[in-house]
C-alpha cells in the first residue's frame, strides 16, 4: 500500500484516512472533497494518476485540516506514531506538516519497532523536521528545491528561514551544497533537487541531471514540486528503482509543463491535466 | 607575558558580562514575533529576532532577543497589548537570525517574482495581482496561497498577520519586498 500523509488547508477538518479518488471537483478521501490547489492535494493527485497508469491500487490518503495552528499536523503525527505498524504500508510519503521535532521522533520510534520498514519519502515540513532533528537517515528520498537544498547544507539551521547568508549565496553551486549536506549527514540515500537543472543524487553523489525541456514559467508556479514528490512516490510503489523513479518524474514534470504552455500565473491544476500524456510519452522515450 | 594574560582574562570577563545582559522572549508562533518586533522597535528598544535556545525548539520557532534591563517594562507593554510571552529566559549565546536576503526575477517583463529563503511570491505588475505563491513546507503556506492568489497586494492581509510559521515569516519578507518594489 502507498500511504500519502499531510495536512490540508481546511479549518477544523478531522483526520481522514481512505483511498484517494480523483473526482471532477479534485480529490476525495473518506467522502470529503478536496480542491486541488497545491501541497498535499497536488502531490496526492499526481501519485494517484501514476498508480492508475500502472494499474495499481489507488494510494491511501491521510489528511487533517491545518491552517497553521498545528492541530491537524499533531493529529497526523499522533496517528502515525500509534498506528503505522498496523497499516501495512510499503511506501510512506509525508509532506506538508508543521515541523515538530518531538512528535516526529515519536513516529520514527514507532518505525524502529517495525519488522518491515516502509520506504520513506519526505518533502516540505516533514523534510524540515527530519533534518532539524538529525533524522535524515530514517528516510529514503528527499525532494528539496534550491532554497531547501541550501537549508540541508547548513548544519546550524533548524528551518530554511535560518539558512545562513553565505550558504544561501552558494545556490549557483548546487554540487557544493549537495556535498556539504552529505558531509553533515543531512540527506538520505536518494535525493531529487528541483531547479532550473534537476539533480538526482544517490548516496551523496550526483548521478543524473535533467535540464530539458526548460520552461522558465514553471519556476513561480506553486505545486510543481509537489507533483514530482507524488510521482516519485507512486513510481517507487510501482517497483521502479530510486534512480528510475526520479528520472521519470523529472522528465514527466518538465514535459507536462511544456504541454501546458504555462505563464507565471498558471496554477498547478492546469499542469496536472497533462500528466498522463506526458507520462505516456516519457515512458515511450525512456523505454 | 603576565601583562598579556591579565588582559585576556579581562576581555573574557567583559564578554561574559555583556552576554548576560540580554534575554529572550519566547512565543508560541513565529508570526506573533513579527508583531512583537514591530511594537518593541516602535518603542525604541534594541531587539533582534532570533532562533530560540535548543530546549524551546520544535523546528519552526522564532524568539525576540532584548535587553534584560528592560524586562519589566517590555513584559508590561506586551501584557497590555495581549501578546504576553510564554517565557522569558536569559541567554548566554547568540541565536541565529532569520534570512532577510531576497532574490528577484522578472518574467516577460510583466511578472515579478521575489524569493526570500524558501518562499516565492509572484505578482502581475500592471495590476499588482498576486498570481502565484510557491515553496515552503509549513501547513499555513497552502492556506496563505489560497487566500492571496488572485488578489491585489493592497487587498490582502500580510502573511505575517495571517500565518503562524517561519515559512509565513519568509513569505512576509517576499510580500514586503514586492510592496516596496511595486507599491500596494
Amino acid at each position: 500500500m502507498l500511504l500519502l500523509a499531510g495536512s490540508v488547508p481546511v479549518e477544523n477538518l478531522p483526520l481522514l484516512i481512505g483511498p484517494i479518488k480523483i473526482t471532477s471537483y479534485g480529490i476525495s478521501i473518506d467522502g470529503h472533497d478536496l480542491t486541488v490547489n497545491r501541497g498535499n492535494e497536488a502531490m496526492m493527485t499526481a501519485a494517484t494518476l501514476i498508480c492508475q497508469e500502472f494499474k495499481l491500487d489507488n494510494p491511501v490518503g491521510m489528511v487533517a485540516g491545518d491552517t497553521g495552528n498545528r492541530a491537524g499536523s499533531e493529529a497526523i503525527y499522533k496517528y502515525l506514531a500509534e498506528n503505522l505498524p498496523d497499516m501495512d504500508a510499503d511506501v510512506v510519503t509525508l509532506h506538508y506538516v508543521m515541523p515538530d521535532i518531538n512528535l516526529n521522533k515519536k513516529v520514527l520510534a514507532t518505525i524502529d519497532t517495525m519488522k518491515k520498514k516502509p520506504v520513506m519519502i519526505a518533502d516540505a515540513g516533514t523534510m524540515y523536521v527530519a533534518k532539524a532533528g538529525g533524522d535524515a537517515h530514517y528516510y529514503d528520498v528527499f525532494t528539496p528545491d534550491l532554497g531547501e537544498m541550501a537549508f540541508l547544507a547548513d548544519d546550524k539551521a533548524d528551518h530554511p528561514a535560518f539558512t545562513r547568508g553565505y550558504i544561501f549565496d552558494l545556490e549557483s553551486d548546487v554540487p557544493a551544497l549537495i556535498q556539504k549536506a552529505n558531509e553533515a549527514n543531512n540527506i538520505p540515500d536518494t535525493m531529487f533537487v528541483k531547479g532550473a537543472v534537476d539533480y538526482i543524487c544517490l548516496k551523496g553523489k550526483i548521478v543524473e541531471t535533467i535540464s530539458e525541456p526548460s520552461v522558465e514559467a514553471m519556476e513561480p508556479i506553486g505545486g510543481t514540486g509537489d507533483l514530482i514528490t507524488g510521482m516519485i512516490s507512486a513510481l517507487l510503489y510501482a517497483g521502479k528503482s530510486p534512480l528510475e523513479a526520479c528520472l521519470i518524474a523529472g522528465h514527466v514534470n518538465r514535459l507536462a509543463g511544456l504541454l501546458a504552455k504555462p505563464t507565471p500565473a498558471t496554477q498547478v491544476a492546469e499542469i496536472l491535466t497533462f500528466l498522463p500524456e506526458a507520462l505516456y510519452k516519457v515512458l515511450e522515450k525512456l523505454g | 607575558m603576565k601583562w598579556f594574560r591579565k588582559k585576556k582574562t579581562k576581555k573574557t570577563d567583559d564578554a561574559e558580562l555583556d552576554l548576560v545582559t540580554r534575554g529572550l522572549l519566547i512565543f508560541a508562533h513565529p508570526t506573533t514575533v513579527i508583531s512583537v518586533e514591530e511594537i518593541l522597535k516602535d518603542e525604541g528598544y534594541s531587539i533582534r529576532v532570533v532562533s530560540p535556545p535548543p530546549s524551546y525548539r520544535t523546528g519552526c520557532d522564532l524568539s525576540v532577543e532584548f535587553p534584560l534591563a528592560a524586562e519589566s517594562n517590555i513584559t508590561k507593554l506586551l501584557n497590555n497589548v495581549g501578546m504576553a510571552p510564554l517565557d522569558v529566559v536569559p541567554i548566554t549565546s547568540e541565536g541565529m537570525e532569520p534570512l532577510h536576503f531576497v532574490r528577484s526575477k522578472e518574467f516577460d517583463g510583466d511578472f515579478l517574482m521575489i524569493r526570500a529563503a524558501n518562499m516565492k511570491m509572484t505578482v502581475y505588475k500592471p495590476t499588482r495581482e498576486i498570481v502565484n505563491v510557491s515553496g515552503g513546507g509549513c501547513p499555513d503556506v497552502p492556506y496563505l496561497a489560497t487566500e492571496m492568489i488572485g488578489k491585489c497586494l493592497s487587498d490582502v492581509s500580510s502573511p505575517g498577520e495571517v500565518g503562524y510559521s517561519l515559512c509565513a515569516y519568509s513569505l512576509n519578507t517576499s510580500y514586503e519586498e514586492l510592496v516596496r518594489a511595486l507599491g500596494d
